[in-house]
Protein backbone atom coordinates (compact mmCIF):
# COMPACT_ATOMS: atom_id res chain seq x y z
CA UNK A 1 0.00 0.00 0.00
CA UNK A 2 1.30 3.44 -0.91
CA UNK A 3 0.54 6.20 1.54
CA UNK A 4 1.17 9.88 0.87
CA UNK A 5 1.49 12.34 3.74
CA UNK A 6 1.19 16.11 3.58
CA UNK A 7 3.92 17.70 5.68
CA UNK A 8 4.42 21.39 6.28
CA UNK A 9 7.69 23.03 7.18
CA UNK A 10 7.04 25.97 9.48
CA UNK A 11 8.98 28.58 11.47
CA UNK A 12 9.59 27.27 15.01
CA UNK A 13 6.31 28.01 16.85
CA UNK A 14 8.30 28.57 20.07
CA UNK A 15 9.79 31.78 18.62
CA UNK A 16 7.55 34.84 18.14
CA UNK A 17 6.15 35.13 14.60
CA UNK A 18 6.59 38.20 12.42
CA UNK A 19 4.83 39.48 9.32
CA UNK A 20 6.45 40.58 6.06
CA UNK A 21 5.58 43.94 4.41
CA UNK A 22 3.01 41.96 2.39
CA UNK A 23 1.39 40.71 5.64
CA UNK A 24 2.43 37.09 5.15
CA UNK A 25 4.21 35.16 7.88
CA UNK A 26 8.00 35.52 7.71
CA UNK A 27 9.36 32.15 6.64
CA UNK A 28 13.02 33.01 6.40
CA UNK A 29 15.74 30.83 7.84
CA UNK A 30 15.42 27.28 9.07
CA UNK A 31 11.99 25.71 9.04
CA UNK A 32 10.99 22.68 11.08
CA UNK A 33 8.54 19.83 10.56
CA UNK A 34 5.15 20.93 11.91
CA UNK A 35 4.63 18.68 14.93
CA UNK A 36 0.99 18.24 13.85
CA UNK A 37 2.25 16.39 10.77
CA UNK A 38 4.48 13.99 12.71
CA UNK A 39 1.34 12.02 13.69
CA UNK A 40 0.40 11.53 10.02
CA UNK A 41 3.93 10.41 9.18
CA UNK A 42 3.91 7.88 12.04
CA UNK A 43 0.42 6.65 11.10
CA UNK A 44 1.51 6.21 7.47
CA UNK A 45 4.61 4.22 8.48
CA UNK A 46 2.49 1.94 10.67
CA UNK A 47 -0.14 1.39 7.95
CA UNK A 48 2.46 0.49 5.32
CA UNK A 49 4.12 -1.81 7.83
CA UNK A 50 0.83 -3.60 8.58
CA UNK A 51 0.03 -3.89 4.85
CA UNK A 52 3.36 -5.68 4.43
CA UNK A 53 4.45 -3.64 1.42
CA UNK A 54 4.45 -0.25 -0.27
CA UNK A 55 6.02 3.00 0.80
CA UNK A 56 5.42 6.39 2.39
CA UNK A 57 5.85 9.49 0.21
CA UNK A 58 5.87 13.04 1.57
CA UNK A 59 4.20 15.94 -0.19
CA UNK A 60 5.23 19.44 0.81
CA UNK A 61 5.00 23.03 -0.36
CA UNK A 62 7.57 25.51 0.92
CA UNK A 63 9.37 28.71 0.01
CA UNK A 64 13.09 28.71 -0.85
CA UNK A 65 13.47 24.97 -1.51
CA UNK A 66 13.53 24.35 2.23
CA UNK A 67 14.09 20.67 3.09
CA UNK A 68 15.10 20.54 6.78
CA UNK A 69 11.60 19.60 7.95
CA UNK A 70 11.30 17.04 5.16
CA UNK A 71 14.59 15.44 6.22
CA UNK A 72 13.13 14.91 9.71
CA UNK A 73 10.17 13.00 8.24
CA UNK A 74 12.44 11.08 5.85
CA UNK A 75 14.60 10.14 8.84
CA UNK A 76 11.50 8.74 10.55
CA UNK A 77 11.19 6.32 7.65
CA UNK A 78 9.41 7.91 4.67
CA UNK A 79 10.91 6.71 1.37
CA UNK A 80 10.84 9.89 -0.70
CA UNK A 81 9.34 13.36 -1.06
CA UNK A 82 7.86 15.79 -3.55
CA UNK A 83 8.64 19.41 -2.74
CA UNK A 84 6.82 22.19 -4.55
CA UNK A 85 8.72 25.42 -4.20
CA UNK A 86 8.61 28.76 -6.03
CA UNK A 87 8.47 32.50 -5.21
CA UNK A 88 5.07 32.64 -6.96
CA UNK A 89 3.61 30.58 -4.09
CA UNK A 90 3.95 33.43 -1.54
CA UNK A 91 0.52 34.56 -0.38
CA UNK A 92 -1.18 31.27 -1.29
CA UNK A 93 -4.37 30.62 0.67
CA UNK A 94 -5.76 27.21 1.62
CA UNK A 95 -7.35 26.61 -1.80
CA UNK A 96 -4.14 27.55 -3.64
CA UNK A 97 -2.25 25.20 -1.34
CA UNK A 98 -4.78 22.44 -1.99
CA UNK A 99 -4.42 22.88 -5.76
CA UNK A 100 -0.65 22.43 -5.46
CA UNK A 101 -1.00 19.37 -3.23
CA UNK A 102 -3.63 17.75 -5.46
CA UNK A 103 -1.36 18.17 -8.50
CA UNK A 104 1.61 16.81 -6.56
CA UNK A 105 -0.45 13.77 -5.52
CA UNK A 106 -1.28 13.16 -9.18
CA UNK A 107 2.41 13.49 -10.05
CA UNK A 108 3.36 10.79 -7.54
CA UNK A 109 0.56 8.58 -8.86
CA UNK A 110 -0.45 5.17 -7.52
CA UNK A 111 -1.56 6.46 -4.10
CA UNK A 112 -4.00 4.51 -1.94
CA UNK A 113 -4.28 7.03 0.84
CA UNK A 114 -3.34 10.67 1.51
CA UNK A 115 -2.91 11.60 5.17
CA UNK A 116 -2.92 15.16 6.53
CA UNK A 117 -3.07 16.83 9.92
CA UNK A 118 -6.36 18.42 10.98
CA UNK A 119 -4.73 21.85 10.58
CA UNK A 120 -1.25 23.32 10.46
CA UNK A 121 0.20 25.02 13.52
CA UNK A 122 1.00 28.31 11.75
CA UNK A 123 -1.86 29.02 9.31
CA UNK A 124 -4.47 26.72 10.95
CA UNK A 125 -7.09 27.19 8.22
CA UNK A 126 -8.15 23.57 8.75
CA UNK A 127 -9.72 23.06 5.33
CA UNK A 128 -6.92 21.72 3.12
CA UNK A 129 -7.79 18.02 3.60
CA UNK A 130 -11.37 18.57 2.37
CA UNK A 131 -10.24 20.86 -0.47
CA UNK A 132 -7.63 18.40 -1.76
CA UNK A 133 -10.17 15.56 -1.59
CA UNK A 134 -12.73 17.54 -3.59
CA UNK A 135 -10.12 18.50 -6.22
CA UNK A 136 -9.02 14.86 -6.56
CA UNK A 137 -12.63 13.62 -6.49
CA UNK A 138 -11.86 11.44 -3.46
CA UNK A 139 -13.82 10.95 -0.24
CA UNK A 140 -12.42 12.76 2.82
CA UNK A 141 -12.54 11.13 6.25
CA UNK A 142 -11.62 13.82 8.72
CA UNK A 143 -10.57 14.16 12.38
CA UNK A 144 -9.49 10.52 12.65
CA UNK A 145 -8.33 9.20 16.03
CA UNK A 146 -7.90 5.67 14.69
CA UNK A 147 -7.28 4.46 11.14
CA UNK A 148 -7.44 0.92 9.76
CA UNK A 149 -7.16 -0.27 6.17
CA UNK A 150 -8.33 -3.64 4.87
CA UNK A 151 -9.46 -4.96 1.49
CA UNK A 152 -9.40 -1.62 -0.30
CA UNK A 153 -11.43 0.09 2.42
CA UNK A 154 -10.34 2.63 5.01
CA UNK A 155 -12.22 2.83 8.32
CA UNK A 156 -11.69 5.56 10.87
CA UNK A 157 -12.92 6.61 14.27
CA UNK A 158 -13.89 10.23 13.66
CA UNK A 159 -13.73 12.60 16.62
CA UNK A 160 -17.12 14.17 17.43
CA UNK A 161 -18.32 16.45 20.21
CA UNK A 162 -20.01 13.51 21.92
CA UNK A 163 -17.47 10.75 21.28
CA UNK A 164 -16.66 9.30 17.87
CA UNK A 165 -18.30 8.05 14.68
CA UNK A 166 -17.12 5.06 12.70
CA UNK A 167 -16.68 6.22 9.09
CA UNK A 168 -15.73 4.09 6.11
CA UNK A 169 -14.87 4.65 2.45
CA UNK A 170 -13.20 2.83 -0.39
CA UNK A 171 -9.67 3.79 -1.44
CA UNK A 172 -8.19 6.05 -2.59
CA UNK A 173 -9.21 8.54 0.09
CA UNK A 174 -7.97 11.50 2.11
CA UNK A 175 -7.79 11.05 5.89
CA UNK A 176 -7.00 13.85 8.36
CA UNK A 177 -5.44 12.66 11.59
CA UNK A 178 -5.84 14.32 15.01
CA UNK A 179 -2.79 14.94 17.20
CA UNK A 180 -1.76 12.56 19.96
CA UNK A 181 -3.29 9.40 18.47
CA UNK A 182 0.03 7.69 17.76
CA UNK A 183 3.43 8.35 19.24
CA UNK A 184 5.73 9.70 16.53
CA UNK A 185 9.02 7.78 16.55
CA UNK A 186 12.32 9.58 17.07
CA UNK A 187 14.56 9.30 14.01
CA UNK A 188 17.42 6.89 14.70
CA UNK A 189 21.00 7.81 13.83
CA UNK A 190 20.81 5.32 10.96
CA UNK A 191 17.55 6.95 9.83
CA UNK A 192 19.09 10.41 9.90
CA UNK A 193 22.06 9.26 7.82
CA UNK A 194 19.81 7.43 5.33
CA UNK A 195 17.52 10.48 4.99
CA UNK A 196 20.36 12.51 3.49
CA UNK A 197 20.33 10.35 0.38
CA UNK A 198 16.59 9.84 -0.04
CA UNK A 199 15.13 11.39 -3.21
CA UNK A 200 13.40 14.76 -3.04
CA UNK A 201 11.60 15.58 -6.27
CA UNK A 202 11.78 19.40 -6.42
CA UNK A 203 9.18 20.93 -8.72
CA UNK A 204 7.52 24.29 -9.40
CA UNK A 205 3.80 25.03 -9.81
CA UNK A 206 4.30 25.38 -13.57
CA UNK A 207 5.92 21.90 -13.67
CA UNK A 208 2.61 20.72 -12.21
CA UNK A 209 0.60 22.54 -14.87
CA UNK A 210 -0.66 25.28 -12.56
CA UNK A 211 -0.95 28.82 -13.93
CA UNK A 212 0.44 31.79 -11.99
CA UNK A 213 -3.06 33.12 -11.25
CA UNK A 214 -4.07 29.87 -9.52
CA UNK A 215 -1.58 30.19 -6.66
CA UNK A 216 -0.02 32.94 -4.51
CA UNK A 217 -1.75 36.27 -3.94
CA UNK A 218 -3.42 36.19 -7.37
CA UNK A 219 -5.02 32.81 -6.67
CA UNK A 220 -6.07 33.81 -3.16
CA UNK A 221 -8.38 36.59 -4.42
CA UNK A 222 -8.24 38.34 -1.08
CA UNK A 223 -6.36 41.31 0.33
CA UNK A 224 -5.28 42.21 3.85
CA UNK A 225 -7.30 45.34 4.59
CA UNK A 226 -5.83 46.02 8.04
CA UNK A 227 -3.49 44.63 10.68
CA UNK A 228 -3.96 45.96 14.19
CA UNK A 229 -2.85 45.18 17.71
CA UNK A 230 -5.64 43.64 19.78
CA UNK A 231 -6.44 45.34 23.11
CA UNK A 232 -4.38 43.64 25.82
CA UNK A 233 -5.96 42.02 28.87
CA UNK A 234 -4.76 43.34 32.22
CA UNK A 235 -3.15 41.01 34.73
CA UNK A 236 -4.78 40.96 38.18
CA UNK A 237 -3.74 39.71 41.59
CA UNK A 238 -0.85 37.21 41.80
CA UNK A 239 0.00 35.37 45.03
CA UNK A 240 2.54 32.74 46.08
CA UNK A 241 1.03 29.58 47.52
CA UNK A 242 1.91 29.34 51.21
CA UNK A 243 -0.35 26.33 51.72
CA UNK A 244 -3.54 28.43 51.92
CA UNK A 245 -3.86 29.77 48.35
CA UNK A 246 -6.87 27.48 47.76
CA UNK A 247 -8.79 29.63 50.29
CA UNK A 248 -8.22 32.68 48.10
CA UNK A 249 -9.57 30.72 45.10
CA UNK A 250 -12.69 29.73 47.08
CA UNK A 251 -13.24 33.37 48.11
CA UNK A 252 -12.87 34.52 44.49
CA UNK A 253 -15.37 31.88 43.27
CA UNK A 254 -17.81 32.98 46.01
CA UNK A 255 -17.39 36.60 44.99
CA UNK A 256 -18.23 35.59 41.38
CA UNK A 257 -21.23 33.63 42.73
CA UNK A 258 -20.28 30.40 40.96
CA UNK A 259 -20.39 28.55 44.32
CA UNK B 1 -26.83 41.43 0.53
CA UNK B 2 -28.02 37.83 0.50
CA UNK B 3 -26.46 35.54 3.09
CA UNK B 4 -26.67 31.74 3.08
CA UNK B 5 -25.94 29.99 6.39
CA UNK B 6 -24.86 26.33 6.53
CA UNK B 7 -27.04 25.09 9.40
CA UNK B 8 -26.14 22.12 11.59
CA UNK B 9 -28.25 20.15 14.05
CA UNK B 10 -27.61 17.35 16.50
CA UNK B 11 -30.55 14.97 17.01
CA UNK B 12 -32.95 17.53 15.59
CA UNK B 13 -31.73 20.43 17.71
CA UNK B 14 -30.05 23.25 15.80
CA UNK B 15 -26.60 23.87 17.28
CA UNK B 16 -25.86 27.17 19.01
CA UNK B 17 -23.10 28.20 16.59
CA UNK B 18 -25.66 28.12 13.74
CA UNK B 19 -27.94 30.45 15.74
CA UNK B 20 -24.99 32.81 16.26
CA UNK B 21 -24.38 32.92 12.50
CA UNK B 22 -28.05 33.53 11.71
CA UNK B 23 -28.16 36.43 14.19
CA UNK B 24 -25.11 37.99 12.53
CA UNK B 25 -26.42 37.29 9.01
CA UNK B 26 -29.64 39.22 9.84
CA UNK B 27 -27.54 42.33 10.41
CA UNK B 28 -25.95 41.92 6.99
CA UNK B 29 -29.01 41.30 4.82
CA UNK B 30 -31.51 38.66 3.74
CA UNK B 31 -30.92 35.26 5.28
CA UNK B 32 -31.47 31.75 3.97
CA UNK B 33 -30.12 28.48 5.31
CA UNK B 34 -29.13 25.04 4.05
CA UNK B 35 -29.18 21.82 6.08
CA UNK B 36 -28.28 18.16 5.59
CA UNK B 37 -30.29 15.74 7.72
CA UNK B 38 -33.60 14.20 8.61
CA UNK B 39 -34.99 16.91 10.93
CA UNK B 40 -35.78 19.61 8.35
CA UNK B 41 -39.08 20.68 9.93
CA UNK B 42 -37.59 21.17 13.40
CA UNK B 43 -34.57 22.98 11.97
CA UNK B 44 -36.81 25.17 9.75
CA UNK B 45 -38.75 26.30 12.83
CA UNK B 46 -35.59 27.24 14.71
CA UNK B 47 -33.71 28.93 11.85
CA UNK B 48 -36.92 30.86 11.08
CA UNK B 49 -37.04 32.08 14.65
CA UNK B 50 -33.52 33.45 14.11
CA UNK B 51 -34.32 35.19 10.83
CA UNK B 52 -33.96 32.71 7.93
CA UNK B 53 -36.85 32.80 5.45
CA UNK B 54 -35.96 29.62 3.58
CA UNK B 55 -34.33 26.30 4.39
CA UNK B 56 -32.84 24.28 1.53
CA UNK B 57 -32.41 20.71 2.59
CA UNK B 58 -31.38 17.28 1.47
CA UNK B 59 -32.18 14.04 3.27
CA UNK B 60 -29.37 12.41 5.23
CA UNK B 61 -28.26 9.30 3.29
CA UNK B 62 -25.75 8.08 5.85
CA UNK B 63 -22.84 9.91 4.22
CA UNK B 64 -20.47 12.08 6.15
CA UNK B 65 -22.18 15.50 6.12
CA UNK B 66 -19.38 17.57 4.52
CA UNK B 67 -19.47 16.21 0.98
CA UNK B 68 -23.27 16.10 0.82
CA UNK B 69 -23.41 19.61 2.30
CA UNK B 70 -21.02 20.95 -0.31
CA UNK B 71 -23.07 19.36 -3.10
CA UNK B 72 -26.28 20.82 -1.63
CA UNK B 73 -24.72 24.26 -1.24
CA UNK B 74 -23.30 24.22 -4.76
CA UNK B 75 -26.81 23.72 -6.12
CA UNK B 76 -28.28 26.40 -3.87
CA UNK B 77 -25.55 28.88 -4.82
CA UNK B 78 -26.43 28.41 -8.47
CA UNK B 79 -30.16 28.78 -7.83
CA UNK B 80 -30.29 31.50 -5.15
CA UNK B 81 -27.08 33.46 -5.95
CA UNK B 82 -26.07 34.41 -2.39
CA UNK B 83 -23.31 37.00 -1.91
CA UNK B 84 -21.92 35.33 1.19
CA UNK B 85 -22.00 31.77 2.58
CA UNK B 86 -21.29 31.43 6.32
CA UNK B 87 -20.14 28.24 8.05
CA UNK B 88 -19.42 27.45 11.69
CA UNK B 89 -15.86 26.32 12.36
CA UNK B 90 -17.11 22.89 13.50
CA UNK B 91 -16.01 19.44 12.32
CA UNK B 92 -18.76 19.14 9.69
CA UNK B 93 -18.65 22.87 8.90
CA UNK B 94 -14.96 22.63 8.09
CA UNK B 95 -15.55 19.66 5.77
CA UNK B 96 -18.38 21.43 3.96
CA UNK B 97 -16.59 24.78 3.54
CA UNK B 98 -13.44 23.09 2.25
CA UNK B 99 -15.23 20.94 -0.27
CA UNK B 100 -17.48 23.81 -1.44
CA UNK B 101 -14.48 26.11 -1.83
CA UNK B 102 -12.77 23.61 -4.15
CA UNK B 103 -15.97 22.79 -5.98
CA UNK B 104 -16.83 26.44 -6.76
CA UNK B 105 -13.19 27.51 -7.06
CA UNK B 106 -13.75 30.23 -4.46
CA UNK B 107 -11.41 31.04 -1.56
CA UNK B 108 -12.65 30.49 1.98
CA UNK B 109 -11.47 32.62 4.89
CA UNK B 110 -11.53 30.51 8.04
CA UNK B 111 -11.42 31.05 11.81
CA UNK B 112 -13.28 34.35 11.45
CA UNK B 113 -14.30 36.27 14.57
CA UNK B 114 -16.12 39.08 12.80
CA UNK B 115 -17.82 39.78 9.47
CA UNK B 116 -18.41 43.30 8.19
CA UNK B 117 -19.83 44.56 4.92
CA UNK B 118 -19.68 47.87 3.12
CA UNK B 119 -21.83 47.78 0.01
CA UNK B 120 -20.68 44.66 -1.82
CA UNK B 121 -17.38 44.52 0.06
CA UNK B 122 -17.03 41.77 2.67
CA UNK B 123 -14.32 41.65 5.33
CA UNK B 124 -13.57 38.87 7.80
CA UNK B 125 -11.59 39.53 10.99
CA UNK B 126 -9.23 36.88 12.35
CA UNK B 127 -6.68 36.78 15.17
CA UNK B 128 -3.05 35.82 14.69
CA UNK B 129 -0.10 35.48 17.06
CA UNK B 130 -2.23 34.19 19.91
CA UNK B 131 -4.78 36.96 19.58
CA UNK B 132 -2.22 39.76 19.94
CA UNK B 133 -2.93 40.94 16.39
CA UNK B 134 -6.21 41.31 14.52
CA UNK B 135 -6.19 40.96 10.73
CA UNK B 136 -9.04 42.06 8.46
CA UNK B 137 -9.18 40.17 5.16
CA UNK B 138 -11.20 41.50 2.22
CA UNK B 139 -12.46 39.35 -0.65
CA UNK B 140 -11.35 40.75 -4.01
CA UNK B 141 -12.72 38.10 -6.41
CA UNK B 142 -16.29 37.46 -7.44
CA UNK B 143 -19.11 36.34 -5.13
CA UNK B 144 -20.15 34.17 -3.43
CA UNK B 145 -17.63 34.70 -0.66
CA UNK B 146 -17.13 31.84 1.79
CA UNK B 147 -16.28 32.35 5.45
CA UNK B 148 -15.82 30.01 8.41
CA UNK B 149 -16.61 31.59 11.78
CA UNK B 150 -15.41 30.32 15.15
CA UNK B 151 -18.24 29.46 17.55
CA UNK B 152 -18.84 32.08 20.28
CA UNK B 153 -17.92 34.97 17.97
CA UNK B 154 -21.48 36.40 18.09
CA UNK B 155 -24.28 36.32 20.64
CA UNK B 156 -27.38 34.47 19.36
CA UNK B 157 -30.66 36.40 19.63
CA UNK B 158 -34.00 35.27 18.15
CA UNK B 159 -35.88 37.66 15.88
CA UNK B 160 -39.23 35.98 16.47
CA UNK B 161 -39.67 35.01 12.81
CA UNK B 162 -41.93 32.19 11.67
CA UNK B 163 -40.67 28.87 10.39
CA UNK B 164 -38.51 29.01 7.27
CA UNK B 165 -40.06 27.61 4.09
CA UNK B 166 -38.60 24.17 3.44
CA UNK B 167 -37.33 23.34 -0.04
CA UNK B 168 -36.12 19.79 -0.69
CA UNK B 169 -33.21 19.82 -3.08
CA UNK B 170 -31.88 16.85 -4.99
CA UNK B 171 -28.14 16.81 -5.36
CA UNK B 172 -26.31 15.79 -8.45
CA UNK B 173 -22.74 14.97 -9.27
CA UNK B 174 -21.45 14.64 -5.70
CA UNK B 175 -18.86 12.22 -7.05
CA UNK B 176 -16.95 9.84 -4.82
CA UNK B 177 -17.07 12.42 -2.00
CA UNK B 178 -20.31 10.99 -0.64
CA UNK B 179 -18.83 7.50 -0.49
CA UNK B 180 -17.63 8.20 3.05
CA UNK B 181 -20.38 6.59 5.12
CA UNK B 182 -21.05 6.87 8.83
CA UNK B 183 -21.56 3.32 10.10
CA UNK B 184 -21.97 3.94 13.80
CA UNK B 185 -22.16 6.68 16.45
CA UNK B 186 -20.35 6.17 19.75
CA UNK B 187 -21.39 8.44 22.58
CA UNK B 188 -18.87 8.61 25.38
CA UNK B 189 -20.43 9.15 28.79
CA UNK B 190 -19.80 12.65 30.03
CA UNK B 191 -21.38 14.58 32.82
CA UNK B 192 -22.08 18.27 32.85
CA UNK B 193 -22.24 20.95 30.16
CA UNK B 194 -20.42 21.11 26.83
CA UNK B 195 -17.02 22.80 26.76
CA UNK B 196 -18.17 25.72 24.62
CA UNK B 197 -21.37 26.30 26.58
CA UNK B 198 -20.17 25.88 30.17
CA UNK B 199 -20.22 28.71 32.72
CA UNK B 200 -17.04 27.33 34.26
CA UNK B 201 -14.19 25.70 32.32
CA UNK B 202 -11.31 23.93 34.06
CA UNK B 203 -8.38 23.12 31.76
CA UNK B 204 -5.24 21.11 32.43
CA UNK B 205 -1.76 21.33 30.96
CA UNK B 206 1.59 19.60 31.40
CA UNK B 207 1.82 20.96 34.94
CA UNK B 208 -0.82 18.50 36.18
CA UNK B 209 2.02 15.97 36.03
CA UNK B 210 0.58 12.92 34.30
CA UNK B 211 -2.30 11.52 32.29
CA UNK B 212 -3.58 9.83 35.46
CA UNK B 213 -3.94 13.19 37.22
CA UNK B 214 -6.42 14.58 34.70
CA UNK B 215 -9.44 12.79 36.17
CA UNK B 216 -8.86 13.46 39.88
CA UNK B 217 -7.68 17.05 39.38
CA UNK B 218 -9.23 18.58 36.24
CA UNK B 219 -12.42 16.55 35.77
CA UNK B 220 -13.12 16.48 39.49
CA UNK B 221 -12.80 20.26 39.90
CA UNK B 222 -14.91 20.83 36.77
CA UNK B 223 -17.63 18.52 38.11
CA UNK B 224 -17.69 20.24 41.50
CA UNK B 225 -18.13 23.61 39.78
CA UNK B 226 -20.75 22.17 37.36
CA UNK B 227 -18.40 23.07 34.54
CA UNK B 228 -16.61 21.40 31.64
CA UNK B 229 -13.04 20.19 31.43
CA UNK B 230 -10.60 21.30 28.73
CA UNK B 231 -6.94 20.96 27.89
CA UNK B 232 -3.86 22.62 26.47
CA UNK B 233 -2.45 21.47 23.15
CA UNK B 234 0.55 19.93 24.92
CA UNK B 235 -1.49 17.23 26.65
CA UNK B 236 -3.65 16.57 23.59
CA UNK B 237 -0.48 16.05 21.54
CA UNK B 238 0.79 13.76 24.29
CA UNK B 239 -2.35 11.65 23.93
CA UNK B 240 -3.60 12.26 27.50
CA UNK B 241 -7.02 13.56 26.36
CA UNK B 242 -8.80 13.68 22.96
CA UNK B 243 -8.64 16.57 20.45
CA UNK B 244 -12.23 17.59 21.29
CA UNK B 245 -11.00 18.87 24.68
CA UNK B 246 -8.40 21.22 23.21
CA UNK B 247 -8.78 24.94 23.96
CA UNK B 248 -6.76 27.29 21.77
CA UNK B 249 -5.91 28.35 18.26
CA UNK B 250 -6.04 24.85 16.81
CA UNK B 251 -8.81 23.89 19.22
CA UNK B 252 -11.89 25.57 20.62
CA UNK B 253 -12.62 29.12 21.69
CA UNK B 254 -14.32 29.33 25.08
CA UNK B 255 -15.72 32.39 26.85
CA UNK B 256 -17.00 31.12 30.20
CA UNK B 257 -17.73 33.22 33.25
CA UNK B 258 -14.75 31.56 34.95
CA UNK B 259 -11.79 29.87 33.27
CA UNK B 260 -9.40 27.95 35.50
CA UNK B 261 -6.02 27.07 33.96
CA UNK B 262 -4.17 24.33 35.86
CA UNK B 263 -0.53 23.81 35.03
CA UNK B 264 -0.83 25.64 31.71
CA UNK B 265 2.06 27.96 30.87
CA UNK B 266 -0.02 30.05 28.48
CA UNK B 267 1.59 29.72 25.06
CA UNK B 268 0.00 32.08 22.51
CA UNK B 269 -1.56 28.97 20.97
CA UNK B 270 -3.62 28.54 24.17
CA UNK B 271 -4.31 32.18 25.08
CA UNK B 272 -6.20 32.87 21.84
CA UNK B 273 -8.80 30.28 22.83
CA UNK B 274 -9.57 31.51 26.34
CA UNK B 275 -8.59 35.12 26.92
CA UNK B 276 -12.13 36.27 26.13
CA UNK B 277 -13.30 34.59 29.37
CA UNK B 278 -14.92 36.94 31.92
CA UNK B 279 -12.62 35.84 34.75
CA UNK B 280 -9.42 33.82 34.61
CA UNK B 281 -7.79 31.90 37.47
CA UNK B 282 -4.39 30.34 36.88
CA UNK B 283 -2.33 27.94 38.98
CA UNK B 284 1.25 27.39 37.84
CA UNK B 285 4.60 26.68 39.46
CA UNK B 286 6.49 29.11 37.23
CA UNK B 287 5.94 32.69 38.44
CA UNK B 288 7.04 33.95 35.01
CA UNK B 289 4.51 31.85 33.04
CA UNK B 290 2.69 33.98 30.41
CA UNK B 291 -0.68 32.71 31.68
CA UNK B 292 -0.32 35.12 34.64
CA UNK B 293 -0.35 38.11 32.26
CA UNK B 294 -4.05 37.43 31.53
CA UNK B 295 -5.12 36.00 34.92
CA UNK B 296 -7.38 37.94 37.27
CA UNK B 297 -6.21 35.65 40.06
CA UNK B 298 -2.84 33.95 39.71
CA UNK B 299 -1.58 31.35 42.16
CA UNK B 300 2.13 30.65 41.95
CA UNK B 301 2.19 27.11 43.26
CA UNK B 302 2.11 23.39 42.55
CA UNK B 303 -1.15 22.25 40.96
CA UNK B 304 -0.76 18.89 42.66
CA UNK B 305 -0.76 20.59 46.08
CA UNK B 306 -3.19 23.48 45.54
CA UNK B 307 -5.93 21.65 43.63
CA UNK B 308 -6.52 18.69 46.02
CA UNK B 309 -6.95 21.23 48.86
CA UNK B 310 -9.30 23.30 46.70
CA UNK B 311 -11.35 20.19 45.91
CA UNK B 312 -11.53 19.30 49.63
CA UNK B 313 -12.63 22.82 50.52
CA UNK B 314 -15.35 22.82 47.84
CA UNK B 315 -16.59 19.39 48.95
CA UNK B 316 -16.75 20.61 52.55
CA UNK B 317 -18.91 23.53 51.49
CA UNK B 318 -21.39 21.56 49.41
Amino acid sequence: MNVLVCVKQIPDPATPGELTAEHTLKREGKLILDESDSYGVEMALQLVDKAGGGEVTLVSMAPNDEVSGLRTALAMGAAKAVLVSDPSLAGSDSLGTAKVIAKAVERVGDADLLLTATESTDGYTGTVAAQVAELLGWPSLTFAKEVTVADGTVTIQRQTEAGFDVVEASLPAVVSVTAGVVEPRYPSFKGIMAAKNKPVDAVTPSDLGLADDQVGWAGARQAIASVEKAPAREAGEKIEDDGTAHERVVAFLEQLKVI
Amino acid sequence: MKVLVFAEAVEGTTVSSTLELLTKARDLGDVEAAYVGSAADAVAATVGEYGATKLYTVQDDGSLVGAVGAALLAGVVEQAQPDLVLFSQTYDGRDAMGRLSARLDRPVVTNGLSVTTDGDTVRVGTQIFGGATIVETEFTGSAPYLAGIRPKSFVAEPSGGSAAAVEQVSISDAGRGTEAKVLDHHVEESEGPKLEEATVVVSGGRGIGSEESYGPLVDELANLLKGASGASRAIVDAGWVPYSKQVGQTGKTVKPKVYIALGISGATQHLVGMKGSDNIIAVNKDAEAPIFSVADLGIVGDVQKVVPKLIEALKAKS
